[in-house]
């Protein structure tokens, strides 16, 4: 029998399940002091989905209030935190929107339906700002990639992130794949998505104007990711308890086309008040955050929601996690041709509700009062907890056992054969056995996609205005010290933004760590949040929004701190771009910065000793901020012909990888007093290596002198060197001076042969 | 004369916007035609570009092949109406049985998006004439159903004919029989084209511009012709 709002005041002992729903019982007595009453089991499905640690932030509120607190002045914020996806004005009437979100969980448990609705999820989040959706990225952290669950996981999460996005046509332009043994039973899927659209036509979620209707359309719904939300995204895997079996949701790319398309359509036309997409919490969450955003009152029929499943309770359908479904208030004038659009892309469209003044939502079943709910309560008014966190007192002894006595290698042959083994390693190796399974092309605006150092599109194919977009993070420097692994994550995302020659813009994350109800992880939480926010500040770019997924643990043990950082920079035009690839011989070979003895944390100490210990690199943001404006000038003024950042592996990954990019080899020397091993591994931060025409040698250099950033000649690219190597000519050779000889070939055997060989 | 070419959306179709441009760039008008409506808006050429039509849910094109355009445009195609498919489209014109063979899945069973080095073999065909016989090309292939399978006796005409257009270097990377990428038919209007030259028509998006033939082979032969 339905439990109506009636049967809740005729009889309000009823036991109801709110345990199993998640909640706690001082959450559940406080709906019942919001309400004066216990909640239908509606309203209890409701309350429980958006007071969820996924939909509500319950645990991280009071520590991401530093994004707006700390935020720099800036006029390029044109929608904050809190909506949908944050917009950036990036100039000429473009604004650009840009969001990464977790889909860990699901992807653990279906890893292709996890990954592919994780990309579809996000998509929706940035088509409902009202822009075109451009590209995505993927930040993808796995166990070690020899352990058989990896190869259980990451076949099917690649295939998902690829099978979605490709069928979709949006391209997917970088991210990062990493492998760690914390992740093992615990994956990271993150998903990013950008959109862009013009000043305005920006759209948010508010439900205006008495009398208008809300329209939902899209797929239909179905019983697919019911609970979804506060059980698969909010409980830890542990073993010994229930078995839990939630059906994560299953996507249909084909659909979500046909919805991007309708939906530009619609909103093009005109006829659209206020959108939302249907995520996490579906009906749920679309309703109550429209209705609390705009009048305040809604009203909804919701046996008139269009079913997969006839069979479904109304509990069921509120939280239902069907995919491809979007929310739109349309007037009434403006039904028809709203329908008849929708008709025109194949896409189903019902109305189920109207706005209205009575400032509660209300939900009606065949008749029957089933909700009647502030709804501010439900969307916004959640609880909000100041976790208790403390510093582990293992901090201490992690850090004091630094790399320093870790053997390293010294003579000429030793340091040729550490090369080859760390081109190889799982972290720094090729990762295009996973980037060659996504479309790159598909939209025709990709300028650089990965490995260059960032993803970059062009937004306006007149002008040329394009943004790129790098997402990084290093959590073992996290775990070393979570404030300034955060730092740390934000300082290469900047750096890499800027290699390719666009100005940093604007900031999105990934917070991704254990359980909040553990002091310990909730420590990590706040001091990388915490880094974060005074990075941003520091750096002069805004967090424009963000995503926390907490509760990635195996048992006890949490996963490393990994608090992705996403940063957004803008071009004015494209073809000013700046690759990784040197391109002929004579270009000399610069390195940016000042190389110091540090191996806490690096990939050196982790592939070779398998050793986290130690304080990760120093970080010094006014020195990334001076790198990144030489670099975004020497763009600009068309000194550099390639750059790319120095971080995993070090200087000598940054020049494997652009000797592998451009198949030319180069001659390479080491600066005055620094050790050969230093030099080449360690992973300093704030440098880059950059590449420069003899004719721009001058003016390049004494622009760095003029500026105070160090610059040493370390090399030029030179494709004639191998007769002298005792190679046939013709062979592509990198010689480091006095010291050792490596062709392309055989580095470019290590470096792509490592994911291939495992994944097999 | 400007030449109008069609470009074909299909619920599903991803890479019209890239057609249109490669076909504005190489010097044509474009004009979107729609999978529901049978009038091909007197277009001169027409080409169905990549993407998931139907989201290939069945065959792949085995829907599209239905479509009320479809019925105008196998009419069209077999008067001599160039009509130029690429991947998706590939695969709708053998499932409209305007080219024979079928794409088969991967034989590597991933999708796989990469730079690709190509042989032209036909310069016969009206999308190929701009290109020299030999020619080796690189273009992006991004398929997950690339394969190209027919019976040996076909795959024998194909070859006898000359209507092989062009063919895999270096490793295969679908597992197409005799490295076969592309197909015409016996007129020369209509071919199919498994990898994708409308992504290499700008230095700035693709590895190259070596697809730019192909849509100017067209062009030019229609003013040729007018």
């Amino acid at each position: 029998m339905i439990d109506t709002v009636t049967h809740a005041v005729e009889d309000p002992d009823r036991t109801q399940p709110f345990a199993e729903l998640g909640l706690k019982p001082d959450e559940y007595q406080e709906i019942r002091d919001i309400l004066g009453r216990r909640p239908t089991s509606s309203e209890l499905a409701m309350y429980s989905v958006m007071w969820s640690e996924h939909c509500s932030y319950k645990s991280s509120k009071v520590h991401l209030k530093q994004f707006g607190e700390k935020a720099p002045k800036t006029d390029i914020l044109m929608v904050g935190i809190g909506e949908n996806a944050g917009v950036v004005d990036i100039g000429d009437g473009w604004a650009v929107t840009f969001k990464v979100e977790s889909h860990n969980h699901p992807s653990y448990v279906e890893p292709y339906q996890g990954a592919a609705t994780g990309v579809g999820g996000i998509v929706r989040d940035i088509l409902s700002m009202g822009a075109r959706p451009l590209a995505v990225m993927d930040p993808l952290r796995f166990g070690p990639l020899d352990a058989p669950d990896t190869r259980r996981v990451m076949p099917g999460i690649v295939a998902g992130v690829g099978g979605y996005g490709n069928c979709l046509g949006l391209p997917n332009i970088g991210g990062e794949v990493v492998f760690d043994p914390s992740y093992l039973g615990n994956p990271l899927v993150n998903a990013l998505c950008i959109g862009a659209m013009r000043h305005e036509d920006i759209h948010l979620a508010s439900a205006k104007g008495v009398g208008n209707l809300v329209v939902l359309y899209g797929a239909r719904t179905g019983g697919d990711g019911i609970g979804g939300v506060s059980v698969l995204a909010s409980e830890t895997f542990s073993e010994g308890g229930p078995t839990k079996r939630p059906s994560v949701q299953v996507g249909d790319p084909f659909m979500e086309k046909l919805l991007i398309e309708a939906t530009l359509e619609v909103l093009h036309a005109g006829l659209v008040e206020g959108i939302q997409d249907l995520g996490g919490a579906g009906i749920s969450c679309a309703t109550s955050e429209l209705a609390s955003n705009g009048e305040g009152g809604m009203h909804v029929w919701l046996d008139r929601v269009l079913l997969r499943d006839p069979t479904l309770s109304p509990e069921e359908i509120l939280m239902s996690e069907s995919q491809e479904r979007m929310c739109a208030i349309v007037t009434p004038a403006n039904l028809d041709a709203f329908l008849a659009l929708c008709g025109k892309w194949e896409v189903e469209a019902v109305v189920i509700g109207e706005v209205t003044a009575s400032g509660r939502l209300t939900v009606e079943w065949h008749g029957e009062q089933i909700v009647d709910v502030p709804p501010r309560s439900v969307a916004h008014d959640g609880p909000v907890y100041e976790r208790p966190f403390h510093r582990p007192e293992w901090q201490d002894a992690l850090q004091a056992d630094g790399p320093e006595n870790l053997p390293r290698p010294s003579t000429p042959d030793e340091l040729r054969a550490m090369l080859l083994t760390m081109v190889a390693a799982p972290n720094l190796a090729s990762k295009s056995w996973v980037t060659s399974q996504y479309d790159r092309y598909v939209l025709g605006n990709t300028v650089l996609a990965q490995p260059e150092d960032a993803g970059m599109i062009r937004i306006d194919e007149e002008t040329g205005r394009g943004v790129a977009l790098s997402t990084d993070c290093n959590g073992r420097f996290a775990k070393l010290d979570p404030y300034n692994g955060a730092k740390l994550a934000l300082a290469e995302s900047y750096r890499n933004v800027a290699a390719s020659g666009a100005v940093p813009l604007a900031v999105t994350n990934c917070l991704n760590f254990g359980s909040p109800e553990d002091p310990e992880v909730m420590w990590q939480f706040a001091q990388a949040t915490t880094g974060l926010a005074d990075g941003c500040l520091e750096l002069g770019i805004p967090v424009t929004g963000g995503n926390v997924s907490f509760y990635n643990q195996t048992g006890a043990t949490p996963i490393l701190p990994t608090p992705v950082v996403g940063v957004l920079g803008v071009i004015d035009d494209v073809a000013r771009r700046t690759p990784i690839a040197w391109r002929e011989d004579g270009e000399l070979i610069y390195l940016l910065g000042d190389t110091h003895d540090e191996f806490g944390g690096s990939e050196w100490a982790h592939h070779v000793h398998g050793h986290l210990g130690g304080m990760p690199p120093a970080v010094d943001l006014g020195r990334e901020r001076l790198l990144g404006e030489i670099l975004v000038a020497g763009s600009r003024d068309g000194m550099l012909s390639a750059a790319h950042d120095v971080s995993d592996g070090g200087v000598a990954q940054t020049l494997v990888e652009m000797a592998l990019h451009s198949g030319i080899g180069a001659r390479c020397w080491l600066p005055d007093g620094i050790d050969p091993f230093t030099l080449l591994f360690s992973e300093s931060t704030g440098r880059a290596v950059v590449v420069v025409a003899r004719t721009e040698e001058l003016r390049f250099t004494e622009m760095c002198a003029a500026r105070g950033l160090p610059a040493y000649r370390i090399g030029v690219v030179d494709s004639g060197l191998g007769p002298d190597a005792g190679f046939p000519a013709g062979t592509q050779v990198l010689q480091v001076s006095e010291l050792f000889t490596v062709t392309v070939d055989e580095l470019r055997m290590a470096h792509e042969g490592t994911l291939p060989d495992a994944l097999r | 004369m400007i030449p109008r070419v069609g470009v074909v959306t299909f619920p599903g179709s991803l890479d019209d916007r890239d057609a249109a441009r490669a076909v504005r760039i190489a010097g044509g008008e474009a004009v979107a035609l729609w999978h529901g409506d049978d009038d091909l808006m007197k277009v001169d050429a027409v080409v169905l570009p990549g993407g998931f039509s139907y989201g290939d849910y069945l065959r792949c094109g085995a829907i599209a092949r239905f479509a009320p355009v479809m019925h105008s445009i196998v009419d069209a195609a077999k008067g001599g109406l160039p009509v130029l498919g690429i991947c998706n489209g590939f695969q709708i014109l053998c499932e409209s049985h305007l080219l024979p063979g079928a794409l088969t899945r991967n034989d590597s069973l991933h999708f796989i998006c990469r730079d690709q080095e190509l042989r032209i073999e036909d310069t016969s065909s009206m999308w190929t004439a701009d290109f020299e016989a030999g020619q080796e090309i690189l273009i992006p292939l991004k398929n997950g159903e690339g394969g190209y399978v027919a019976d040996e006796a076909t795959l024998d005409m194909l070859e006898g004919e000359g209507r092989v257009i062009a063919r895999y270097l270096g490793l295969n990377p679908n597992g197409s029989r005799r490295d076969i990428a592309g197909i015409r038919n016996e007129l020369g209007n209509v071919v199919g084209l498994m990898p994708h030259p409308e992504h290499a028509v700008e230095d700035l998006t693709g590895p190259t511009t070596d697809g730019l033939p192909f849509f100017t082979s067209v062009l030019n032969s229609l003013v040729g012709a007018s």
